[in-house]
């Protein structure tokens, strides 16, 4: 399967670091752009992936994202080390938080991360060790082959 | 109605994306909770907003939005100032709160979501 693989790149995010939440969303933004994948693709992606990361800014201390481009696929593994999330099924609900005064001050934290996730890609599944850290893997189908690597 | 008509109506300073301004808008989206933004928004509205940290222009990059307005004379921070000039995304400040901010601008025929936007799938 990795044979197909069209683009590969690994990002770190370093938790806490609150002016920097953004960069590595961004960042993915401009080469999906570049990859010739839709509007509406690259949005839902760089909403995944700016849930995603923000995620690791408010609650891990370090994780790693991996984009991995197919052609008719992109998937995307976030792997942190963290707290870890000892209820996936009540975190995957609308409103469920644990966010502090902080993280809602800075307009987040309002339990809409995960489900925004999901609700944005056509896969997700969410694995987690309390005190180890959370893996997230989504994908986006892509009704088109992206250009990368030409 | 033009990014620039948006700017006189409300007396708006342009802080950056001063050659886009004429721009069309015809839709706004307002909140201080960007998870709010990321989940509810639609594309290329307005993002009417008193949070003037980096986030807010972090997340209307990210969220496809047309133009950023902070409302309450609330000066973005230098680090949203240098990313909304480094994107040319443009941002403009009011001296008007956010409600009257909205009110103007429903006034004159800028629109909102349709509620049912609120419960619907990203991909619908």
């Amino acid at each position: 399967m990795d044979r197909d693989v069209l683009y590969r790149e690994t990002f770190r995010i370093k938790g806490d670091a609150f002016e920097h939440g953004g960069e590595v969303a961004t960042h993915i933004k401009t080469l999906l752009k570049q990859f010739g994948l839709a509007p509406d693709i690259v949005r839902r992606l760089s909403i995944a992936n700016f849930e995603a990361e923000m995620n690791v800014v408010m609650y891990a201390r370090e994780a790693e994202l991996e984009l991995l481009v197919y052609p008719d696929v992109v998937r995307v593994v976030v792997t942190d080390r963290g707290p870890g999330i000892a209820d996936i099924a009540w975190a995957m609900q609308e409103g469920h938080s644990t966010a502090t005064a902080e993280m809602r001050a800075r307009g987040f934290g309002a339990g809409l991360g995960l489900p925004n996730i999901q609700r944005n890609t056509d896969e997700l599944t969410v694995e987690s060790t309390v005190n180890v850290g959370t893996t997230l893997r989504y994908a986006v189908l892509t009704a088109k082959p992206p250009e990368a690597g030409q | 109605m033009q990014l620039r008509q948006v700017a006189h109506l409300l007396d708006c300073d342009v802080l950056s994306g001063q050659d886009r301004l004429d721009r069309e808008m015809n839709r706004g989206f307002a909140a201080d909770l960007m998870s709010d933004v990321l989940r509810f928004a639609p594309q290329g509205a307005l993002l009417i907003t008193g949070l003037s940290s980096a986030q807010s222009i972090q997340t209307a990059e990210i969220a496809d939005m047309g133009a950023v307005l902070l409302v309450s004379n609330k000066r973005p921070a230098d680090d949203a100032l240098a990313i909304a000039r480094g994107r040319n995304l443009p941002l403009l400040l009011t001296a008007h709160g956010m409600f009257e901010a909205c009110g103007l601008l429903f006034r004159q025929g800028f629109g909102a979501p349709l509620t049912t936007e609120y419960s619907s799938r990203a991909t619908e």
